[in-house]
């Protein structure tokens, strides 16, 4: 019998499972894959180590910094600053017909783009800038107005409105189009006034930070455990049951395997409609190369570009909208050694039900097309790699889904989030995108708060029998 | 546990919390929340950290003693003081 059953080891099941296992909360954690992280997992593939999510760590504060999401993470987890190896970004553009706007880890660079390329809107981009709230002040118990509809009060060039949104929604939109105000806010901090690392080593030295941690406080972590249903007794869940049929028992479920997902698992299914679960994916292209980016002149961290009058962020017809995307080069971060070999990845939306329609050999011929496209389309934006690639990947929606169990193979879930993450059954609980917060930092933020929020606190409140005086 | 033996405990507890604050200037009648920023979440902590170390119950409506590292040591002595250190 567990306190806690955690579904995933993703960033937010770790981060929630660190906390109760903090606590004595008797707690596992089981995770359907080979091996932890989720969305934001690594491979080995030709003897090299890949990531699968990480472009940037969001989020970067100086060590020391006390306030906001990477000080929370780092206090509620018991992780030192420096235990993470950021490294800061050496600055990044937004590229759009015609336009460019740079942007680093200070705002001021920002401000002075939009200043030179859109005198026009400057006034209008600082009163908005100043009328965002701090993360604390934030009210996230409903979606809120839409960013677009916001945006529109500040600025009336919506060529600014695209470009500014396009970083924020690639990285964290699950609503086509647009996305809810508070999360605009939230993503706005995250990006463009906090800013871009990476740690030299990639994601593994996070999960493994997380993973040490976890176990050390006594946390148990079941891989290849699929959960394949949850047992419920009218509004409450009493078990699991995993795919070898093994029955665990526990108080309480969390699940990050996300809403529409969890719902499905339940015995009997919850009510949830099928347009709940999210349809944004994306393909990735990735190539090494057999020298470092900035020996060819490739100085940028981050492009994100777009190639048409509008840019259209939506589930695309065909598999992949080569229109946008973001380019990203793992070495141009300020690292104290540069990385032992060169990398650029290209991310653009991808539609999944195309993607599985087609027949293995189709599926292969089309990753290559499709990678050939992908990287025709970057070098528009970004000095040409192409002749010095010496190995290449691509990976699909239907790649996401294998490994993450996600619908659709969508990488920010549902685009009707549920902030206080409760359900229907009054002790399952839901953490990680669906709750509402989503990139590496975000993830470890929903589980670390659903925890408090659905254990912690409530534990707090229960009789302690104080110790007997000696 | 003498009143300095029950603030050592609050500042080894804030160590835990925030390990990358440096503790040595904290000033006992400012509150946490302006020195170290701590918030609700950090606040759940030192009362969970008390229950897990000393099994000495905070209920919700006593939160606010612990503003400040004076009050807060004023709010525990009571329950703390039958206490020994190991
Ligand atoms: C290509 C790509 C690029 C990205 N780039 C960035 C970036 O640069 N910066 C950034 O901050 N974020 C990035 N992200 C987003 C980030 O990775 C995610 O937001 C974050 O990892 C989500 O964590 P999570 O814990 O909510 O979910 P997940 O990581 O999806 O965790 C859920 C876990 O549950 C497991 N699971 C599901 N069903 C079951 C079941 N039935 N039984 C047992 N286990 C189950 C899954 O296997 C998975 O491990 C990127 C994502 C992708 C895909």
């Amino acid at each position: 019998m567990y306190d806690t059953i955690i579904i995933g080891g993703g960033l937010s099941g770790l981060a929630a499972g660190i906390r109760l296992a903090m606590y004595d909360r008797r707690v596992c954690i089981l995770e359907r894959h080979t091996t932890i992280g989720g969305l934001n997992s690594y491979y080995w593939l030709g003897g090299r180590l890949y990531d699968v999510g990480l472009h940037a760590v969001t989020n970067y504060r100086p060590k020391g910094t006390k306030r906001g999401p990477l000080a929370r993470v780092l206090r509620q987890l018991r992780i030192s600053w420096d235990e993470l190896h950021l490294s800061e970004q050496l600055g990044s553009l937004v590229s759009f017909p015609g336009v460019q706007l740079e942007f680093s880890n200070d705002l001021a660079l920002l401000e002075s783009q939009v200043a030179s390329k859109f005198p026009r809107q400057i006034d209008g981009f600082r009163r908005m800038v100043a009328s965002l709230k701090d993360y604390e002040e934030l009210d996230l118990t409903s979606s809120g107005p839409s960013a677009r509809e916001m945006l529109a009060s500040y600025l009336d060039d919506p060529l600014l409105v695209d470009m500014l949104l396009c970083p924020l929604l690639y990285y964290g939109s699950a609503r086509e189009r647009d996305m809810d105000w508070c999360q605009f806010q939230i993503m706005f901090r995250s990006i463009y006034c906090d800013g871009l690392s990476r740690p030299a080593e990639g994601i593994k030295i996070i999960l493994k930070t997380l993973t040490r941690k976890y176990k050390s406080l006594g946390g148990e972590l079941r891989l290849r455990s699929g959960v394949q249903r949850l047992i419920t007794a009218g509004d409450r869940v009493t078990g699991v049951v995993l795919e070898d049929g093994t029955v665990l028992e526990a108080s309480q479920v969390m699940s990050s395997a996300g809403w529409f997902e969890t719902a499905q698992m339940c015995d009997p299914p919850l009510p949830c409609k099928t347009d709940e679960a999210g349809q944004l994916t994306f393909v990735e292209s990735i190539t090494m190369l057999d020298r470092q980016p900035r020996d060819f002149d490739f100085h940028k961290t981050i492009v994100f570009y777009n190639d048409s009058d509008r840019f259209d962020w939506k589930k695309p017809d065909g598999l992949v909208d080569l229109r946008s995307g973001g380019i990203s080069a793992p070495n141009n971060f300020a690292y104290d050694e540069p990385l032992a070999e060169g990398a650029v990845r290209v991310t653009s939306l991808a539609n999944f039900d195309r993607w599985r329609e087609l027949p293995v050999d189709e599926y292969r011929r089309q990753k290559q097309i499709c990678y050939e496209a992908m990287v025709a389309a970057a070098v528009r934006h970004v000095p040409n790699f192409r002749p010095y690639a010496k190995a290449t990947d691509v990976f699909t929606p239907t790649t996401i889904r294998r490994f993450t169990s996600h619908a659709n193979g969508a990488v920010y879930g549902s685009p009707q989030k549920r902030y206080d993450g409760r359900t229907p059954l009054k002790n399952l609980f839901l953490c990680g995108s669906d709750q509402g917060f989503v990139g590496i930092i975000g993830a470890m933020v929903s589980g670390l708060s659903m925890a408090n929020a659905h254990c912690l606190s409530e534990l707090a409140k229960t009789d302690v029998q104080p110790v007997v005086p000696s | 546990m003498t009143t300095a033996e029950i603030r050592e405990e609050i500042i080894d507890i804030l160590e835990n919390i925030a390990p990358d604050e440096d503790l040595g200037g904290l000033k006992d009648d400012v509150s946490f929340r302006e020195q170290l920023s701590l918030d609700s979440m950090d606040f759940l902590d030192i009362v969970m950290e008390l229950r897990k170390r000393w099994r000495v119950q905070v209920p919700e409506e006593d939160y606010q003693n612990l503003r400040s590292m004076t009050s807060t040591v004023t709010y525990l002595e009571p329950k703390m003081r039958d206490l020994k250190r190991a």
